[in-house]
């Protein structure tokens, strides 16, 4: 077989190599569509809001204005209990750019009561304010929460500003 | 040797409109899924094997966006994928695996939403290479373009003139149609006055920008059958990729487009395609790349008689764009080549090639009722 | 989906070529991709006239800032050829065999090229992991400001939590790729590491460990993919690709449970529908299952039906995941020992099973004798699932 050599370089060689730099300007002004249009006022009022599914009875959270899994539009909005069970946790020391965080915080994912099967539920992803050590001993792994709401809110994810343990098990 | 054929059902759209804020894309490609699959009563979750989707992640504002593809078109839990390139590609494979005898029916997305891309010349200069061409940084991104029209211009021996007559003359057959808010009854001479903005182009020669999403619905013979007494028959695809950078390209003709057109008539088993076509739709995201390939396509010898007595108009013997395209209906991006298949489908009275040429990739389709 | 009966043409796999996967390679995404493709041609005996078409993956187009990349990484390779550029995210670089797979076994293609690029180093500033900041739904998920890895942490942990699986049993992943890499030419994060070492590493975001997790590296890989009358003339010994498999699952990923990859098992059972292969724990010799994390080769072996839900550690744990062992993963040394340049990641694991199966993966070739093979890769906001199930 032929032995064709690619150039593996060190950061060193790197920064001393001709290099062309660019940095490209991407920016986008995106419709939120009618369901989070929906979702969004809800939250700004402290309400979590879902569309139901007439089929499976499904309450999709993040709303959608179809059910993915049956095909059909949906058109009815129920307001979700701010209550739920934690579906999974972790404690993150990074952000987005692989920045190290300070203090490290948790996050993970909220599945909330009243539809839903042992696959399917509605859910959101945000912080939960508990310690680390409740995450490494995975003690908080199906522990009932409840979203603490920010007092100015302006209609944003971050209107909630964390989910708090409601009670241990 | 060949037994599977390959037969469009049926598609659906939304959009069409400089900007379609009230929804988001995943609202409009549902819409246009939720009419292609009612007008055949086909459930998607049941009666649809694979999904395919085709869009790209800088138009989309989202890194990865193959993630959004499958909710909105019924594909959840099912075999979906992204072809990165324009919607007619994107129905090519959709051919091919319906071909191998494993799918019977296939769905097939692309749409565009350029109203919310702000920084579009920006991402238009992304395309560029990095290295060798983004740092010349030209005052327009249309300069490769222009460059282009120009020396296809000089190829063909055409004028401005000349496109002036295929922009009036597209213009007006928008006119006709249900998907085109920028149809008007433009003039050449009231084209000839307009000041050019970059080489030859002028404001007409630049395709105004649209929101809209396509859906299509294909099928195996037999299902295509039970679907609907009038398939679109797909008897030739071909598909290429020329260079990159511009220098090594033939500016004055499309070879993508010859060689993908050379591979579709060949299936197609059309000797004289020229002769044998009885309709075109063209890629028109500039004017004078509609003329580019009908000539690419060797359909004409010289350009300058069809175009200047009329055969290449509504009522002549080989009609480029019968009801407008993308300078009439604006270019909502990927989904410009399935907006050419849609108005193929309209109209269809016999064979026609469906081309779309978006960066140096071309798609060409033989489709015939 | 039809049975497989109905597929007539059937589609070999005649040759491969993989660069260095590097931190940083000084080559162009053009020039990894022609030199990839060339490797592939030698093996093949083939030149570039020879191809009639070509089929190209990548990840996201913000790693090389290229807009609409696939057109730029291909020219030396496409030369006004048929040629597409398809995306499944991490799981496009076993797709891309996939989508070869129909261009052949359509009957339109008889010699075609499959090439996956990466080069993800020309992302510098802060770091590569910020292309993935984009990845997310723009308006309920972006606020949160959240890295890639929290996800998969959460993954992580849900299947840990669901199956009672420890870290240090995780770890043990890690530790087997990483030195079964030591035998790989290309690898660039081969090494002789112990669990502790797992253990101790950098934590990113808990249960996420930096010796968890691969590599970002720079890489292309290329393979050659006939129909059976080019692979009787071309080699004795052809591949065949007798199964593929794709699937996606819902965009919404806080909204299904993270502990079982329902995804890859409809992927898997299309694969093996194709193949037809009915009991995947007996019929697949040797297997790449995707592993850009340790627990996800555990996680993807119990979607493939490789083993029982929740059983992949244990069966690690026992040994029988080593090359000498009866289910050898991941020979090749996998993301975590050779690299991750993501789409170029995923053919590297699809031509490690086609050298298996020739038996000419020299020092890596597994102990036992090996007919069937599989590659896989997943991706997107954990939905995706891509298989290959190649035969002898």
């Amino acid at each position: 077989m032929t032995d064709f050599k690619v150039t593996p370089l060190s950061e060193d060689s790197f920064r001393n190599a001709i290099r062309e730099s660019t940095s490209p300007r991407a920016v986008y002004d995106m419709a939120p569509g009618e369901a989070y249009t929906k979702f969004f006022e809800g939250l700004r009022e402290g309400k979590i809001l879902g569309t139901k599914c007439p089929s499976c009875g499904l309450v999709h959270v993040p709303p959608k204005v179809y059910c993915q899994y049956c095909y059909l539009p949906l058109t009815q909005w129920v307001e979700v209990k701010d209550e739920g069970f934690v579906e999974t946790a972790v404690v993150v020391y990074i952000a987005a750019e692989r920045e190290r965080l300070e203090k490290p915080e948790v996050v993970g994912v909220i599945r909330l009561e009243g539809s839903g099967d042992r696959y399917r539920y509605p859910g959101l992803m945000h912080r939960i304010c508990t310690e680390p050590e409740e995450v490494k001993s995975s003690r908080i792994m199906g522990v009932k929460v409840k979203a603490r709401w920010a007092t100015e809110r302006k209609g944003s994810i971050n209107d909630i500003e964390c989910f708090e343990v409601v009670s241990w098990k | 040797m060949d037994p599977i054929r390959v037969g469009i059902v049926s598609y659906g759209f939304s959009g069409f409109s400089p900007s379609v804020p009230s929804k988001s894309f995943r609202e409009m490609v549902f819409e246009a899924a939720s009419k292609a699959y009612a007008k055949v009563g086909l459930n998607p979750r049941t009666d649809v094997d694979a999904f395919v989707s085709c869009k790209e992640d800088f138009w989309e504002g989202i890194s990865i966006t193959d993630e959004f593809a499958p909710d909105q078109l019924g594909g959840a839990l099912k075999p979906v994928f992204t072809v990165t390139g324009d919607g007619l590609l994107g129905i090519i494979n959709a051919y091919m695996m319906i071909k191998t005898g494993a799918f019977d029916v296939i769905a097939v997305e692309a749409h565009g939403k350029p109203s919310e891309v702000m920084s579009y010349g920006d991402i238009e200069r992304m395309a560029q290479d990095p290295i060798y061409l983004r740092p010349l940084a030209f005052p327009s991104y249309h300069t490769v373009k222009a460059l282009e029209a120009r020396a296809f211009m000089k190829y063909s021996n055409l004028t401005r003139e000349d496109l002036g007559i295929y922009v009036s003359q597209s213009k007006r057959n928008g006119l006709l149609s249900n998907r085109a808010p920028h149809a008007s009854s433009l003039t050449v001479d009231s084209y000839l006055s307009e000041r050019e903005l970059v080489g030859p182009l002028s404001h007409s020669d630049l395709a105004p920008r649209s929101d809209a999403a396509l859906v299509f619905v294909l099928a195996s013979e037999g299902r295509a059958r039970e679907l609907t007494d009038s398939p679109t028959w797909i008897t030739g695809v071909g598909w290429a990729t020329d260079y990159h950078t511009p220098s090594y390209r033939e500016l004055g003709r499309d070879i993508a487009t010859k060689n993908a057109s050379e591979m579709a008539f060949r299936q197609a088993g059309l000797g004289d395609p020229g002769k044998q076509l009885a309709f075109v739709e063209a890629d028109e995201r500039y004017s004078f790349m509609a003329l580019m390939e009908v000539s690419s396509m060797g359909l004409v010898k010289d350009l300058r008689q069809p175009l200047r007595s009329g055969d290449l108009s509504r009522d002549g013997s080989l009609p480029v764009n019968r009801r407008g395209g993308a300078l009439s209906e604006g270019l909502p991006l990927e989904a410009h080549g399935l907006a050419r298949l849609a108005s193929a489908c309209d109209l269809l009275d016999g064979t026609g090639a469906v081309v779309s040429n978006m960066g140096n990739t071309s798609a060409v389709l033989v489709v015939r009722p | 989906m039809r049975p497989n009966i109905n597929v007539k043409n059937r589609v070999a796999v005649v040759g491969a070529g993989l660069t260095l996967f590097r931190r940083r390679l000084m080559e162009t995404p053009q020039e990894l991709s022609w030199i990839a493709a060339r490797q592939a041609l030698d093996q093949a005996g083939l030149d570039f006239n020879d191809i009639d078409c070509v089929v190209s993956g990548s990840a996201p187009d913000a790693f090389d800032g290229v807009h609409m990349k696939g057109e730029y990484y291909v020219e030396g390779v496409a030369n006004g050829k048929p040629h597409v550029r398809v995306f499944v995210g991490g799981g496009t670089g076993v797709f891309v065999p996939v989508a070869a797979w129909w261009h052949v076994a359509s009957g339109l293609c008889r010699k075609v090229l499959v090439l996956a690029e990466e080069k993800m180093s020309s992302a510098s500033r802060p770091h590569p992991q910020a292309v993935f900041k984009h990845i997310w739904d723009p308006l309920v998920e972006k606020p949160l400001n959240p890295n890639l890895i929290w996800i998969f942490a959460m993954e992580m942990h849900r299947y840990m939590y669901r199956c009672g699986v420890r870290k240090e049993d995780i770890a043990l992943v890690s530790v087997k790729n990483k030195r079964n890499a030591l035998d790989h030419p290309s690898a660039q994060a081969a090494a002789k590491i112990t669990v502790d070492d797992v253990l101790n590493s950098e934590m990113l975001v808990y249960p996420v460990n930096r010796l968890d997790v691969s590599p970002v590296s720079d890489g292309a890989g290329a393979m050659v993919m006939v129909s059976e009358e080019w692979a009787n003339r071309l080699t004795d010994n052809p591949i065949w690709v007798e199964g593929v498999g794709f699937n996606l699952d819902s965009t919404n990923w806080t909204n299904r449970d993270l502990g079982y990859p329902v995804y890859l098992k409809r992927a898997a059972e299309m694969a093996y529908r194709l193949a037809g292969i009915e009991n995947p724990m007996k019929e697949i010799d040797v297997a790449e299952p995707y592993d850009p994390f340790d627990y996800k080769e555990l996680h993807h072996m119990e979607g493939l039906g490789l083993c029982p839900p929740c059983k992949a550690a244990e069966v690690t744990k026992e040994g029988l995941t080593q090359r000498d062992g009866d289910l050898p993963t991941s020979p090749s040394g996998g993301l975590l020992g050779v690299g991750n340049p993501i789409a170029a990641a995923g053919i590297m694991k699809a031509i490690e099973i086609f050298w298996q199966l020739r038996g000419e993966a020299g020092a890596r070739q597994v102990k036992k004798d090996v007919v069937t093979g599989l590659a896989q890769a997943w991706g997107d906001l954990m939905q995706v699932g891509t298989v290959v199930v190649m035969r002898r």
